[in-house]
């Protein structure tokens, strides 16, 4: 358990320092966001109704983005043949280093979403719903993306083969995200049943990511 | 024969090389008895003689689903029981597969633009199929990143079996979407039941297309195995070849 924790803070500490990829991904959100009333026009009242598309989009891009550094750093300076030779079982150490991961670059997507709201036309309303779903969904898409990051660990040109690899596995909690999102805003549906699918959705991809990842590593670097 | 004894390649190379011609003899039997069937099949009395792309188009579909099983098994086999020959089952299925896949969605979009007036809707079923082919291209695009044919086929087995258990999930929240978004857009194909004169031509082309995947997939998994032979004296004759001790 004291490896378990130790290697979590030292996951959140590499990725609050100099050095760490946390802030960037808040940032390649803001810009994403920034960049949709360029591509559609400034039309207030149509940012409005998209915007909690734009928003889970962005946030989806932006989660996929930061996956890639997940394993690729440990694999470069050997930390992950010792977590894989360790008497901690592997299952676990995933798990501690993606919710560290989740923490430093899933959370702060969720922090900036009220300030995002705002340029897409949402009220305080919308933004907490939509903020609600991403605290809910974002976990699935760090889950989800942990297959595909230990799957790609060891190669190059990895990036790329992760995001189509991981993407298509993301489209469910993309539609539950987003219809759970507008349920919220306009109807007609009860909020709670996307939402209550939403988090299911997240609860599996944990139990199926942890271990297909862990299965992926013992295979992919033995 | 029991399965393990095809764990020699070369005993497996032997008994396609004997299956193979009565294989392709069956298969190109079943397709000419189905298409004849499906030319004598009645035109439909809305959409005329375009029902005639049904015959080709749902046994591909139904292919589509049956070839991620095979995939999946040879992914367990893979991975549970370490069968030599499993990976090269699982490679030799994903193009074949993807194929399959394309042909459906082909063939959907060339009966959409009659029927609907355009050649792609978001239709829920359209759009799980074009899901399931871009999982198949995710497949193959990992075959083709991993260049030692072991590790790369733990890793697409791994891929495998995660899709394995999101497609069903996939589709019905693709279901959902659909119904949320687009309430009944899509004319419903047929009447409550099949006919037997069209019942009968589907099943006869579905069995057809069974057995050419059956077909494709015993040959290219001898392919598999003869390329993976030449790989290795490749890599053999790179090893001995003169000045590379120097």
């Amino acid at each position: 358990m004291n490896a378990l924790a130790a290697m979590f803070m030292r996951d959140i500490r590499l990725a609050v320092r100099v050095g760490g990829g946390g802030g960037i991904g808040v940032l390649f959100f803001l810009i994403v966001v920034v960049l949709m009333p360029f591509a559609i026009g400034p039309d207030m009242a149509l940012l409005g109704r998209i915007g909690p598309a734009i928003l889970w989009l962005g946030a989806l891009l932006a989660s996929l983005l930061t996956l890639e550094r997940l394993f690729a750093a440990d694999h470069e300076d050997g930390s992950l043949d010792l977590i894989l030779m360790s008497d901690t079982p592997l299952e676990l150490a995933v798990a501690a280093k993606a919710l560290a991961h989740w923490l430093t670059t899933g959370l702060p997507l969720v922090i900036a979403v009220p300030l995002l709201g705002l340029f897409m036309n949402l009220d305080g309303h919308a933004s907490a719903a939509v903020a609600l779903t991403l605290l809910a969904g974002t976990p699935a898409l760090t889950f989800i993306g942990l297959i595909g990051a230990a799957l790609s660990v060891a190669l190059r040109r990895g990036g790329l083969l992760l995001a189509v690899l991981v993407l298509p596995l993301t489209i469910p909690v993309l539609v539950f995200g987003v219809s759970a999102s507008n349920a919220a805003i306009v109807g007609p549906l009860p909020f709670g049943t996307p939402f209550t699918i939403l988090c299911a959705l997240t609860l599996t991809s944990v139990v199926i990511g942890i271990f297909a990842a862990a299965a992926a590593l013992r295979h992919g670097m033995e | 024969m029991a399965l393990i004894d095809l764990a020699n390649p070369s005993r497996f190379l032997a008994l396609a090389e004997r299956l193979l011609p009565y294989l392709i003899g069956l298969t190109v039997f079943a397709l000419a008895a189905g298409l004849y069937l499906a030319s004598g099949a009645p035109d439909d009395y809305q959409q005329g003689a375009t029902v005639k792309i049904m015959f080709i188009h749902v046994p591909s579909a139904w292919l589509s689903m049956l070839v991620w099983g095979v995939m999946s098994v040879a992914a367990l086999g893979t991975l549970v029981w370490r069968h030599p020959l499993a990976d090269v089952a699982a490679k030799a299925a994903a193009p074949i597969g993807a194929a399959f896949t394309l042909i459906c969605l082909v063939t959907g979009s060339l009966w959409g633009r009659p029927m609907w007036g355009t050649y792609w809707v978001w239709d829920a079923r359209l759009t799980s199929v074009l899901v399931l082919f871009l999982m198949y291209l995710g497949v193959i695009a990992l075959w083709r990143t991993v260049d030692d044919p072991s590790r790369a086929g733990r890793a697409a087995a791994i891929l495998t079996l995660v899709g394995a258990i999101n497609i069903p999930i996939i589709k019905w929240s693709v279901d959902w979407w659909n119904t949320l978004h687009q309430p009944a857009s899509v004319v419903k194909l047929g009447g409550p039941a099949i006919h037997p004169t069209i019942l009968v031509p589907l099943l006869t082309m579905a069995v057809a297309f069974a057995l050419l995947f059956f077909t494709l997939h015993v040959a290219a998994m001898r392919n598999e195995i003869l390329r993976r032979r030449v790989r290795s004296l490749m890599l053999l004759k790179a090893q001995i070849a003169p000045g590379s001790e120097a």
